[in-house]
């Protein structure tokens, strides 16, 4: 399955958009999905992939790249500590 | 007489904009018509199959689609209940012609009634967590329904930023609205408002949840007849949905720009029971009536047509027949008296609000509308209750009553503006 295909066509359904505006480098903030949105998608997300995304995690979410980044290492079961650290703001974010 | 001391330096109120969906019509010209022809909008529930339950009627929105309306994205966001209030907003808005300057938002409010809010939505919620398991529920079950939703989505959509607020006291929830924005308008604090109520009570929870308190008509076999207020053959009220917002506005500012205007509301009561939590008294609704008297300043005299609470119950109608006696005396007699929850079901927080609309729609046509299915006389129910067909009878001021289970009573009291 590829986590990013899905990702958008979730962001999709959900935001009521054609497909073709979402990119993987699209900001939440460029797609109109404000806060509330925002938490609908990480439901959709939640449902579909059968997971629970923790909050801090949930935090860091602000374009579709981080939503994918992030929703890939909760499916591979990888520490995420280092993202909750972050959204705690004990940590800075790694340069790419 | 507290409204004496209040003085003359008070402002008229008068309606300038109706916006109606209910059982009986969509809008407010098929409402009225159809109320007046004695038609009733009762029918076998549609929204889910209620072979289950033992009442399987109510008053619902024939064919009511949701995307008629709104864009999917909105729909995502606002409860049924939120729907049929922004739908009868905007029918307000649209016949008042209604505009509001920037300068003048801060002094334009929303307030609308809602006696069971967004139940759907939490009964949706509570079937996903306990019926099947589920872990978490959806995020816009709080935003979506919270009785407040109604108003702040109808604030969002005019910029209504004035004084605003959601009453919940059930069947008297849009009474209080209405009252209450008529007040802020009459006493300075705003010049506009969107009054009324909205409600969405037809769910399987909340029939089974009425069932059980045994004041429902059953009537499954002839839906339009089950409700029969005043009759001696009543059984029991007909659960309804819909919404009415009017719009009301300063009298100078309704004027100056040539607004049609309705009626004035003239008086507003409201009071408290303090007695039992489902029987009515007969105190607590008539210190309600004498209140909105004593605020329009007339007699009981000049009070012509009564649009009651007549719920169609044993105990409301024959407590309102004697409040309206102990209020009226002789008066009682000669007073056309009528319920229209005969036809549009008693829509819960937005029945006061169907009721008023049709009350000052009514007084616009000079007609009275009548109860409906009224077979036998009840010898505790024995005024007027204009039976079944409507009277040409131009009326010039009328109460709308509503006494909530609670004791929590609004009578509305409008006059022909002259």
């Amino acid at each position: 399955m590829d986590v990013s295909q899905k990702v958008m066509e979730i962001i999709a359904r959900e935001q009521h958009l054609d497909p073709g505006v979402i990119r993987i480098d699209s900001t939440f903030e460029q797609l109109g999905i404000d806060s509330l949105d925002g938490v609908n998608i990480l439901f959709a997300l939640e449902e579909e992939f059968k997971i629970d995304i923790p909050d801090a995690v949930a935090q860091n979410m602000k374009s579709v790249q981080q939503v994918v980044d992030s929703l890939t290492r909760v499916l591979e079961g990888k520490d995420i500590s280092d993202l909750v650290a972050m959204a705690k703001g004990e940590t800075q974010p790694a340069a790419n | 007489m507290i409204f004496t001391s209040w003085g003359s330096n008070v402002r008229r109120v008068v309606v300038t904009g109706v916006g109606v969906l209910a059982a009986t019509g969509k809008e407010p010209e098929s409402f009225i018509n159809n109320l007046i022809e004695g038609r009733s909008g009762i029918r076998r529930i549609q929204q889910f199959d209620p072979s289950a339950l033992s009442v399987q009627i109510a008053a619902e929105i024939p064919d009511y689609k949701g995307t008629d309306y709104f864009p999917a994205k909105r729909l995502d966001l606002i409860d049924r209940f939120t729907e049929f209030g922004l739908i009868a907003a905007k029918q307000a808005v649209e016949s008042s012609g209604l505009e509001v300057s920037d300068e003048e938002r801060p002094r334009f409010g929303v307030m609308m009634g809602a006696g069971m809010g967004g139940a759907r939505t939490y009964e949706l919620g509570y079937c996903s967590l306990f019926a099947k398991g589920a872990t978490r529920v959806h995020p816009f079950t709080i935003p979506k329904s919270m009785h407040n939703a109604a108003t702040s989505q109808i604030c969002m959509e005019y910029g209504a930023q004035g004084p605003s607020l959601a009453t919940s006291t059930a069947c008297s929830s849009a009474g209080h609205a209405i009252g209450e924005a008529f007040r802020h308008i009459k006493f300075n604090l705003a010049d506009v408002m969107l009054a009324g109520g909205s409600e969405s009570p037809v769910t399987f929870g909340i029939m089974r949840f009425w069932e059980s308190v045994r004041v429902m008509a059953t009537g499954n076999g002839d839906p339009s007849h089950a409700c029969r207020p005043f009759s001696a053959d009543r059984e029991g009220l007909v659960i309804g949905e819909g919404a009415a917002v009017l719009v009301l506005e300063e009298l100078e500012r309704a004027t100056h720009r040539g607004a049609k205007i309705y009626g004035e509301i003239a008086g507003y009561g409201l009071s408290s029971d303090a007695g039992h939590i489902t029987q009515p008294t007969v105190d607590g609704p008539a210190r309600a009536i004498r209140m909105a008297l004593d605020e329009a300043g007339i007699n009981p005299e000049d009070i012509d047509y009564i649009n009651a609470h007549g719920t169609g119950t044993r105990l409301n109608d024959a407590t309102e027949t004697l409040v309206v006696k102990k209020v009226f005396g002789e008066h009682a007699r000669k007073l056309a008296i009528s319920s229209t929850k005969s036809m549009h079901g008693h829509a819960m927080g937005a029945t006061a609000a169907l009721e008023l609309a049709a009350t000052l729609l009514a007084m616009d046509r000079g007609v009275i509308p009548p109860t409906a299915n009224y077979t036998t006389p009840d010898p505790e129910c024995d005024l007027d209750y204009v039976p079944n067909q409507a009277r040409e009878a131009p009326f010039c001021a009328a109460l709308s009553n509503s006494f909530a289970f609670g004791g929590l009573n609004a009578v509305l009291l409008v006059r022909k503006f002259q």
